[in-house]
């Protein structure tokens, strides 16, 4: 979509997460909303359990670069909102980090299909108290649970807004951003 | 509810091919001092390259870009290079006067009333 000049630069960045499993969404929420670029980050194969050698003891300089969902919605006065999309499992979370400090909040995408899949985001973004919600995208065929069951099963707390999505629509995409943005500004309102 | 997607599946999919980015930074593979930001948003100051200071190709890139202001991940995304590597090339030119930050970030959380402006401008797009 088009959203708005971006000639003279960003003159104040904020910053939104995508966080879910592979498959949830992320890609498609950002792409809707938002006007998408290539990015990509360094993961160090030595942080992590995968492809190291760990007969000979000696660290490896392997570095795997990993592709982000990235996005950006112009506003007016330079204000730019930069989307990041993110893989759910554990061993990404070292950009979560990065990623979450001075953030807006944390979008956690679920799919009620594999709800377990969102346990490890929802854990992450509670326990550093980052202003967060859980957009729940709807597959086509997928069993309906109500967002009662679905709040349940998640176990988030009553204040943690749950809504359910189409990745898909533009302005769903963007109501589930309003949502996050509102949901940041009532928690810092009362703090 | 079924198990989520193996690693290897996204990992297959998804990562790039290995890559040894300290052959961009000349071996200097970590900022010495806080990491930048993804949304620190950087300008070129126009100064000229203190004699002693070789510029790599791609810092002299990352330069030109920054005529107008762009954002660490902006650079990242525009140059093709992955976040940490934009990262030490531009700490180098940080500490070389040949850029600057427009506005440090303190890590605090947007304040309610710009959160407000930005709702109301979302949606009227
Ligand atoms: N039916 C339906 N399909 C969707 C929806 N969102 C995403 N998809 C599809 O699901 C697949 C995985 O989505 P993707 O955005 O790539 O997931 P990611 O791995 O989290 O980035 C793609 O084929 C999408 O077209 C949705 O809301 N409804
Ligand atoms: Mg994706």
């Amino acid at each position: 979509m088009s959203s708005g000049r971006f000639d003279d630069g960003p003159r104040l960045a904020l910053k939104i997460l995508v966080a879910g499993g592979f498959g949830v969404g992320k890609t498609t929420l950002v792409s809707s909303v938002s006007e998408i670029r290539p990015l990509r980050t360094e993961e160090h194969l030595t942080d992590v359990s995968v492809g190291v050698d760990d007969t000979s003891g000696v660290e490896t300089k392997a570095t795997t670069t990993v592709a982000m969902d990235f996005g950006r919605i112009t506003l007016r006065d330079g204000v730019v909102i930069y989307l990041f999309g993110t893989p759910g499992q554990e061993r990404f979370w070292f950009m979560w980090n990065e990623l979450s400090r001075g953030a807006i909040g944390a979008v956690v995408l679920a799919d009620t299909r594999r709800l377990t899949a969102s346990f490890g985001a929802i854990d992450y973004f509670e326990r550093r108290r980052i202003p967060f919600i859980v957009a729940v995208n709807c597959f086509d065929g997928a069993h309906r649970y109500s967002l009662a069951e679905i709040r349940e099963a998640l176990d988030v707390d009553p204040h943690v807004p749950v809504l359910t999505c189409d990745a898909r629509r533009r302005e769903s995409a963007k109501e589930v951003l309003i949502t996050l943005i509102e949901h940041a500004a009532s928690l810092s309102a009362a703090s | 509810m079924q198990p989520d997607h193996p690693r290897e599946r996204w990992l297959d999919e998804a990562a790039g091919p290995l890559v040894r980015p300290y052959a961009l930074t000349r071996g200097r593979a970590r900022p010495r001092g806080e990491p930048l930001d993804v949304v620190t948003i950087l300008i070129a100051t126009g100064r000229p390259a203190p004699a002693r200071v070789r510029l790599t190709r791609e810092q002299q890139r990352l330069l030109t870009l920054c005529r107008r202001p762009h954002t660490v991940a902006d650079l990242a995304s525009e140059l093709g290079l992955p976040l940490g590597v934009v990262g030490v090339l531009a700490e180098e030119l940080l500490e070389n006067r040949l850029l600057e930050v427009t506005r440090p970030l303190t890590g605090a959380r947007p304040d309610p009333g710009l959160l407000r402006r930005v709702i109301d401008e979302l949606r009227a797009l």
